[in-house]
């Protein structure tokens, strides 16, 4: 029988594609560590849901631990992102990156 | 697969020396480097060799940590590839440590963070080459692309922070990809161990969907072509000492992961067409690199993409290696020892464009004329470097492309062997013009700064290891017949007939 892990996975795997989607769509340097932040806790919702997708199973605390310690690397990616985000728009005054990375040949 | 637990600490003091050399020089500051630059390096290559001695007398090594082994607590684990991988890592990082000592003595901005985050990001790679399970493997990746984009961002200029999250960006999203792949495969078997993975694994489509995603995701992290947009700002932006470490050792991190995943965890998936896929996208990043590389008028983007031309020439690793069972070993063997010499020679050439640069005052290739006569050593170190990135004998490029020449040619795929061949020729043509303006005479009225003499030595240093590595090739690879992909090989029938 199909449990409640399962839509949480299936959630999970929307949030990724939309977060990702955010990412590569949006310029805004802002609306690119949010959509970072969506895709990391669809992730996580998968990570967390697929080992309980059958009823009755009991939670996995291996699966959990995993989750904490992404949180924690996430938090940490953001805080250093939104820290380069600020001193851009510090010397810049711009809140998006210039957009052809290449130099002109 | 046996293994015997090692119970010497040689496995965690790798991975804990530089960890602490980071968090003592974060407390102490600039002052403390000479002291830790003395002490960490030494204590890294003590601990490699002692591991290696124990390698050699009983094979694999395990090490549970907290005597937790897998499947619940985290393992490390030491395998032929590994080893090679921690030597390359130590060879490099000690000749660029010596360089940065010379590199921000002066007035040169950065200096003060640069030190935590080199040995933060040394850790990093240590961690992830011993890692034996896919979470930690994630976690230490992120340890590195964090590390890695913080210096990308050391100048504080706001083209290199530009370039610094633009790197960080495509670097998170790899991990995230990766940590995807990894989520559905614990929700199908429920374990994180390589080890256990591989005896698991079946071709399934849910399966190819996580391999597709992790395999992604590291490409990005890679650079593959067309995934490249983010590495020649970051590395040609970055402080040259930093540029050297991008490119010689950090994407070597992402694909050591995927020769590992690919050819020991998922075998029974590599199938003719994605090797072949993986194999193309390499060949166009030899071409287009190599083009771009030529036409560029900064030097230090010059070697920039130079390094995306020859991470297209890595991938030709996979077609070469899945076509045979019988050439998988020559073919693997190849793609390290390319992955080995470029990291030696790329960093000798980001090392001596450094010095050039820093005598010019200007990252022009235009300005380049008469440095052949105020910097002779860096010129030499930049010229030997070139010969094994051209692959020319007695190189250890030579070896590498060697190798890979022959297993293409043993396996009938004559199409590649081209590439590898026209790709040399592209090389030459870049190098040659960079060394054509060092030999001109000096426009009058030029004005040459000094460097620290450490600079041209350490470039010099480790180009000619690039070069030695060509005729001391039989203990690497020798190594690399003792690692846990021909191992699992062995183990799992190898499905992929041509």
């Amino acid at each position: 029988m199909i449990g409640g892990g399962l839509i949480y996975a299936i959630a999970g795997a929307i949030l990724f594609s939309l977060g990702l989607y955010g990412l590569v769509v949006h310029p805004h340097l802002m609306r690119k560590l949010i959509a970072f932040n969506i895709t990391g806790s669809g992730v996580f919702l998968v990570l967390v849901g697929l080992p309980q997708r059958m009823a009755g199973t009991p939670p996995d605390r291996v699966s959990e631990a995993l989750v904490l310690t992404g949180i924690v690397v996430a938090v940490s990616a953001t805080a250093f992102g939104l820290a380069l985000v600020r001193r851009f728009y510090d010397l810049t005054g711009k809140t998006r990156l210039p957009n052809d990375p290449r130099p002109e040949p | 697969m046996t293994g015997i637990s090692s119970v010497a600490p040689w496995i965690p003091s790798l991975i804990l020396l530089p960890l602490a050399a980071g968090s003592l020089s974060f407390l102490f500051g600039p002052r403390s480097s000479l002291g830790l630059v003395a002490a960490t390096p030494v204590g890294i290559g003590f601990a490699l060799i002692q591991l290696l001695l124990e390698f050699n007398d009983t094979g694999l090594q395990h090490y549970p940590v907290g005597s937790w082994g897998s499947p619940l607590g985290i393992e490390f684990r030491a395998d032929g590839l590994s080893l090679v991988m921690l030597g390359m890592t130590a060879t490099v990082g000690i000749f660029i440590s010596l360089y940065a000592l010379g590199y921000f003595s002066g007035e040169q901005a950065g200096g003060v963070w640069f030190w935590p985050l080199w040995w933060f990001l040394w850790a990093a790679l240590n961690a992830l080459f011993l890692s034996a399970d896919l979470f930690n493997l994630y976690v230490t990746l992120e340890l590195l692309s964090l590390s890695a984009a913080g210096l990308v961002t050391l100048s504080g200029e706001w083209e290199s922070l530009a370039a610094g999250l633009r790197y960080l960006l495509a670097a998170l999203a790899g991990s995230l990809a990766y940590l995807m792949g990894v989520a559905l495969l614990y929700g199908a078997y429920g374990t994180l161990s390589l080890e256990l993975m591989a005896g698991l694994i079946r071709p399934e489509p849910a399966n190819a969907l996580a391999a597709s995603l992790i395999t992604v995701g590291l490409l990005l992290k890679t650079a593959l072509f067309p995934l490249h947009f983010w590495l020649p700002p970051a590395h040609g932006s970055a402080l040259p000492p930093v540029s050297a470490l991008l490119s010689g050792l950090v994407i070597k991190a992402s694909f050591y992961m995927l020769l590992r995943l690919w050819f020991e965890v998922f075998p029974s998936a590599l199938t003719p067409v994605f090797a072949q896929g993986i194999g193309i996208l390499g060949a166009i990043a030899v071409f287009s690199g190599a083009w771009l590389a030529f036409h560029q008028e900064k030097l230090k983007m010059l070697i920039a993409w130079s390094t995306v031309a020859q991470i297209g020439y890595l991938f030709l690793t996979f077609p070469l290696a899945s076509a045979s069972p019988a050439g998988a070993l020559t073919a693997l063997s190849g793609g390290v020892y390319l992955a080995l010499s470029h990291a030696m020679a790329k960093a000798a050439l980001f090392l001596a464009a450094g010095a050039m640069l820093k005598v010019t005052g200007e990252d022009r290739i235009d300005r380049l004329e008469g440095v052949g006569r105020h910097l002779p050593v860096s010129l030499f170190a930049f010229a030997i470097a070139g010969v094994s990135l051209m692959g020319l004998p007695p190189s250890g490029g030579f070896i590498a492309k060697w190798l890979l020449l022959d297993a293409a040619l043993a396996t009938g795929q004559w199409w590649w062997a081209v590439v590898l061949i026209l790709g040399s020729l592209l090389t030459a043509a870049y190098i040659f013009r960079v060394l054509r303006r060092c030999f001109l005479a000096p426009p009058e009225h030029a004005v040459f700064h000094s460097v620290p003499v450490v600079m041209p030595i350490a470039a010099f240093s480790l180009a000619g290891i690039a070069l030695l590595l060509g005729l001391t090739a039989v203990f690497p690879l020798r190594l690399l017949e003792k690692s846990a992909p021909y191992v699992a090989e062995a183990a799992i029938p190898f499905t992929v007939v041509p």
